[in-house]
C-alpha cells in the first residue's frame, strides 16, 4: 500500500512538467505554430528559475525570471515562424540548441560549479503544502490515504499545472479568444477575412506557451529538484509533445496522457517494486527507456488518428 | 433606390512588381442591383474586389460607399462599411459548426455562450428573411459545397452587409445549385441588397445581372446594360477580338471500337468504392464527354485509364485487354499502347511547374530514341528544338522552350501539354478539364486541336464538369454519378435540365 502510494506520489510529481510542457504546445499548435523547441524552453527556464532563486534567496523571484527567459526564447520563435514566416521546426531546433548551450556557459560563468547552479534551499525552493484536512482525512480508507499521501503535499506548482487543465479547456472552448485561437489554426485565412489579426492571435498563443514553459521549467529546478544541472529537461518537451499528440491536442485527455509518461519515469525509479512484485529483476535502463519508448510508439502513429490542427506549420501568407 | 451608387471607385490602380493588375479603373455599382464584373483569367477582376475588401491596398484612387468618401485598409474597415465578400475558395473552418463559422470574429462579448445563442436566434431570423436555410450544428466539413456557400453568405449577412460580393461562386456548384444560388441572389435584390457578380462565364452574367462590367488587362473596358448587350458583343469586349462561341465541327464519323470498359470498379485507400462498375464503349473518330459534378468517380476514371491507380474489371484497347493491377498497369505501358493523358490538374499532374517547357515536353517521354544522344546522354538540344516546334505549332505564348512552366498562363500551360499528348499521335486521347482556368480566346484554341484530332479518327474520352463543354464538343455524353454511370445521351436529343437531374443522381430512362 505504502508502495503504491509512493509511486502515485512520483507519478504526479513528474507528471506535472510534462503537463505544464504540454499545455504550453496545446495552446502554440492549436493556433497554428509547431513548437519543438518546448525542451528549449523550459531548460533556460529551469536555469534562471534556479539561478534567481540562488542568488535572491526567494524561489518567486526564480519562477517570474525562469518565466522571463521561457518568453524571450517565445519572442523569438514567434519572430522567425510568424513574422518572417520561417521554418518552425528549424527555428525550434534552434532554440533547443541556443538553450542547451547557452544554460550551461551562463551557470558556469556565474557560479564556477562545473555548469550547475547552488543546490536550492529554504525559501529558495518551493515547499510542499498540505492541504486542508489532510490529516484528518487520513484515516478514511482509500480516499484517505490518497488525499493525504498523493494529492496533498505537493509543491503549489503542481496545484497550479493541474489547475490550468480546466482553465486551458474553458479559455479554449467557451471564450471568444479560444475560438479564434483554434480558427487560426485550422485556417487563418477564415480569421484574416472576419476582419481579426492573424499575426495577433498567434503571438498571444506562443506567448500563453513560453509563460507555461516557463513554470514548467521553474517547476523542474525550484520544485522537483533542488538547482539546476546540465539538460536537466531530459527530453521532457520531446515527450510533451508526444503527449499533445497522444491527446489529441484536448486538454484533459493531455492530462491523462501526462499522467501516463509520469507514472512510467516513476516506475523507472523504482525497480525494486517490479523486483518485489513479479519476483524477476528488470534492467534499470529498461524502465528508463519506457517513456521514450511509448513517445516512439505514438509518434509513429499507433495509438488511433490523431488529426492536427490543419494550418499547423505553414506561415499564413495572404494568397494572390 | 437613390441616384448614389452604393459603391464608386474612381480611379484605382494596383501593381504587383512589375505587372499591372489594376490599371485606373473607375466604376459604379448603384443601389439594389446585381452588377456583373467579367473578365478573363487575370484580368484583374478578383483584385480589384480584394482591394474594396481591404485585403489589398490600391496603389491609387478612392473608394465611396453611399456617397462617402471611406479608406478601406483591412477587412474590418470593410465590414464596418458594409460590405461582405464571398471567396472562391471559402473562408470557413472546416471542423467548426456552422454557427461557429458564422459568430467567428463577430462574437457579442468575450464569453463564446451568449454569442453563440444570439447568432442562434439571427441565423433563424435570416433563414426566414431570405430562406437560407442551413443547420446551425452541422460541422462544415460535413455540408455539401452548395451549403457552405450559404454559410459564407449568410456570414456576410450576420454582419449587416448591405454590399455583398462574390467572386466565381458556381465554379463549384452542380447546375441545380447553381439555379438555387440565383434564387437566393434574386432574394437579397429584393430586399434592397446590392450584390457584385464576378465571373467569367458569360451565362450567369445574361442571365442574372443588370448591370455588366468588362475587365480586360487590368482595364475596364465597358460598362453596359445587360439588356442592352449580348454573348458575343462582351465575349468581344473581354478578349478585344472577335471569338467564336460555338464549336464549329462536323457530324462524327465513329469507326471500330478503341476503349472498351465493362464493369470497371475503383476502391481507394480509404475502402470507399469510387468506381461501381462502369461500362462504356469509345469508337474512333468520336468524343465521349463525361458530364458530372466533380468527385463523382471522373478522377478516378481517369487515372484508372491512365495507368496510375488500380481496378478490377475489363477495359479493352482495340480489342485486346490492359493490365489493370499487375506490373504492366503503368503510365509507361499505356502510352506505349496509344493512350496519351492529359490530366485533369495540369499544375500537379500535367506539368512540374519549376521546370522549363522544354523538360516538361520530355515528361513521360523521355525514353523516346529521338531524345537521346546515347545509352547515357539525352540530347537537350534535339529535346528543345522539338519543343519549339511543338509551341509554335500550338501557339504557344511566348514561344520560349527555356522558360519555367508557372510562368505561362493557364491556357499556354494546357497548350503545351496538349501539344506534348496530341503529337504523339495516340489511338486515345484522355482529357480532363480542358478548358479549367484557361482563357476565351486559348478555349476556342484547344476546342479546335480535340475536334481536330477527333477528326483524323482518333477516340476521346472528354471529362469536364463545364457542361456546356461537355454538350458543344461531345458526339455522346454520359453522366456520373457515384461512381456509377447514369445514363447516355446524344448532345442533340438532350438539355442542360435533364443532364443537371443525371448529375444530381435521378435516374433517368435507362440508356
Amino acid at each position: 500500500m505504502t508502495d503504491i502510494l509512493t509511486l502515485l506520489d512520483a507519478t504526479l510529481r513528474l507528471s506535472t512538467p510534462l503537463l505544464l510542457a504540454c499545455l504550453a504546445g496545446l495552446f502554440s499548435e492549436r493556433a497554428g505554430i509547431f513548437d519543438i523547441g518546448l525542451e528549449g524552453k523550459m531548460l533556460v527556464a529551469a536555469f534562471l528559475s534556479a539561478a534567481f532563486a540562488a542568488m535572491t534567496g526567494n524561489v518567486w523571484i526564480g519562477l517570474l525570471a525562469g518565466i522571463g527567459g521561457s518568453l524571450i526564447l517565445s519572442a523569438i520563435h514567434g519572430l522567425a515562424s510568424i513574422t518572417f514566416r520561417g521554418n518552425q521546426l528549424i527555428s525550434g531546433v534552434a532554440i533547443n540548441f541556443l538553450a542547451s548551450g547557452i544554460t550551461v556557459l551562463m551557470a558556469q560563468a556565474w557560479f564556477q560549479q562545473g555548469g550547475r547552479t547552488p543546490s536550492l534551499t529554504g525559501n529558495g525552493r518551493f515547499d510542499a503544502i498540505t492541504l486542508p484536512f489532510a490529516n484528518a482525512l487520513a484515516g478514511v480508507p482509500v480516499i484517505g490515504p490518497i488525499y493525504s499521501e498523493v494529492i496533498s503535499g505537493q509543491t503549489i506548482l503542481v496545484y497550479v499545472a493541474l489547475a490550468f487543465v480546466p482553465l486551458s479547456w474553458w479559455v479554449l472552448f467557451q471564450t471568444r479568444f479560444g475560438l479564434r485561437l483554434r480558427a487560426v489554426g485550422e485556417n487563418p485565412a477564415a480569421v484574416d477575412t472576419a476582419g481579426v489579426s492573424v499575426v495577433g492571435l498567434r503571438f498571444a498563443a506562443v506567448a500563453i506557451c513560453g509563460v507555461l514553459c516557463g513554470v514548467a521549467g521553474a517547476y523542474l529546478s525550484t520544485g522537483l529538484q533542488a538547482g539546476f544541472v546540465k539538460e536537466m529537461t531530459a527530453g521532457r518537451g520531446y515527450i510533451a509533445l508526444a503527449a499533445l499528440i497522444f491527446a489529441k491536442w484536448r486538454p484533459w485527455y493531455a492530462l491523462y496522457a501526462c499522467l501516463l509518461f509520469g507514472f512510467l519515469q516513476a516506475f523507472a525509479l523504482r525497480p525494486d517494486l517490479i523486483e518485489r512484485w513479479l519476483h524477476f529483476k528488470v534492467q534499470t535502463q529498461l524502465l528508463d527507456v519506457m517513456p521514450y519508448i511509448l513517445t516512439i510508439i505514438i509518434l509513429a502513429g499507433f495509438v488511433g488518428k490523431a488529426i492536427p490542427p490543419r494550418a499547423g506549420g505553414e506561415p499564413y501568407v495572404k494568397e494572390r | 433606390m437613390t441616384d448614389t451608387p452604393a459603391i464608386e471607385l474612381v480611379g484605382i490602380s494596383k501593381a504587383f512588381g512589375p505587372v499591372q493588375a489594376n490599371k485606373d479603373i473607375s466604376i459604379r455599382v448603384m443601389h439594389g442591383t446585381i452588377h456583373g464584373i467579367i473578365g478573363e483569367n487575370g484580368a484583374g477582376k478578383s483584385t480589384l474586389m480584394s482591394i474594396l475588401y481591404g485585403f489589398y491596398k490600391a496603389d491609387a484612387g478612392e473608394i465611396f460607399i453611399n456617397g462617402q468618401k471611406t479608406q478601406i485598409p483591412d477587412s474590418q474597415a470593410a465590414i464596418s462599411a458594409g460590405i461582405g465578400m464571398v471567396f472562391q475558395h471559402f473562408k470557413l473552418v472546416e471542423n467548426f459548426t456552422v454557427l461557429e463559422n458564422v459568430v467567428l470574429g463577430a462574437e457579442d462579448g468575450w464569453r463564446l455562450g451568449p454569442s453563440l445563442s444570439k447568432a442562434r436566434r439571427q441565423l433563424k431570423q435570416l433563414a426566414d428573411d431570405y430562406d437560407l436555410n442551413v443547420d446551425p450544428d452541422a460541422r462544415i466539413e460535413d455540408i455539401g459545397v452548395g451549403m457552405q456557400q450559404r454559410v459564407e453568405i449568410l456570414k456576410a449577412l450576420y454582419r449587416d452587409a448591405n454590399i455583398l460580393i462574390l467572386d466565381e461562386p458556381t465554379g463549384v456548384l452542380t447546375p441545380a445549385e447553381a439555379d438555387q444560388l440565383f434564387r437566393i441572389l434574386e432574394r437579397l435584390k429584393e430586399e434592397g441588397k446590392t450584390i457584385i457578380l464576378i465571373t467569367h462565364k458569360l451565362r450567369e452574367i445574361m442571365e442574372i445581372t443588370d448591370t455588366v462590367s468588362v475587365m480586360r488587362r487590368g482595364q475596364m473596358t465597358a460598362t453596359v446594360k445587360t439588356s442592352e448587350t449580348s454573348p458575343p458583343e462582351l465575349a468581344e469586349l473581354m478578349v478585344g477580338r472577335k471569338v467564336l462561341l460555338r464549336v464549329d465541327k462536323k457530324p462524327a464519323a465513329p469507326g471500330k471500337s478503341v476503349l472498351e470498359v465493362k464493369d470497371l470498379r475503383v476502391v481507394d485507400v480509404k475502402g470507399v468504392q469510387r468506381l461501381r462498375g462502369v461500362s462504356f464503349e469509345v469508337r474512333a473518330g468520336e468524343i465521349l464527354g463525361i458530364a458530372g459534378v466533380a468527385g463523382n468517380g471522373q478522377s478516378e476514371l481517369l487515372e484508372v485509364l491512365g495507368g496510375y491507380e488500380k481496378g478490377t474489371g475489363t477495359i479493352l484497347l482495340n480489342g485486346e485487354p490492359l493490365d489493370l493491377t499487375g506490373a504492366a498497369s503503368d503510365g509507361q505501358t499505356r502510352r506505349a499502347r496509344g493512350i496519351a493523358h492529359v490530366p485533369e490538374d495540369r499544375q500537379h499532374e500535367g506539368l512540374i511547374m519549376n521546370f522549363t517547357a522544354w523538360e516538361n515536353v520530355a515528361l513521360g517521354y523521355h525514353n523516346d530514341p529521338k531524345y537521346q544522344t546515347n545509352a547515357l546522354f539525352m540530347n537537350n538540344a534535339a529535346l528543345r528544338a522539338d519543343t519549339e516546334a511543338k509551341m509554335k505549332r500550338f501557339d504557344v505564348r511566348p514561344p520560349d522552350p527555356s522558360l519555367a512552366a508557372k510562368n505561362f498562363s493557364g491556357g499556354n500551360q494546357q497548350k503545351i501539354v496538349l501539344a506534348r499528348e496530341i503529337e504523339r499521335n495516340p489511338d486515345l486521347l484522355l482529357i480532363g478539364q480542358p478548358t479549367r482556368g484557361v482563357d476565351i480566346g486559348a478555349i476556342e484554341f484547344i476546342h479546335q486541336q480535340i475536334v481536330a484530332l477527333r477528326d483524323q479518327g482518333k477516340a476521346i474520352l472528354l471529362v469536364s464538369v463545364e457542361l456546356d463543354e461537355i454538350m458543344s464538343l461531345s458526339d455522346r455524353i454520359a453522366v456520373m454519378f457515384d461512381g456509377r454511370i447514369m445514363g447516355e445521351r446524344l448532345p442533340a436529343e438532350t438539355n442542360a435540365g435533364e443532364l443537371g437531374l443525371l448529375m444530381a443522381g435521378v435516374a433517368g430512362e435507362a440508356a
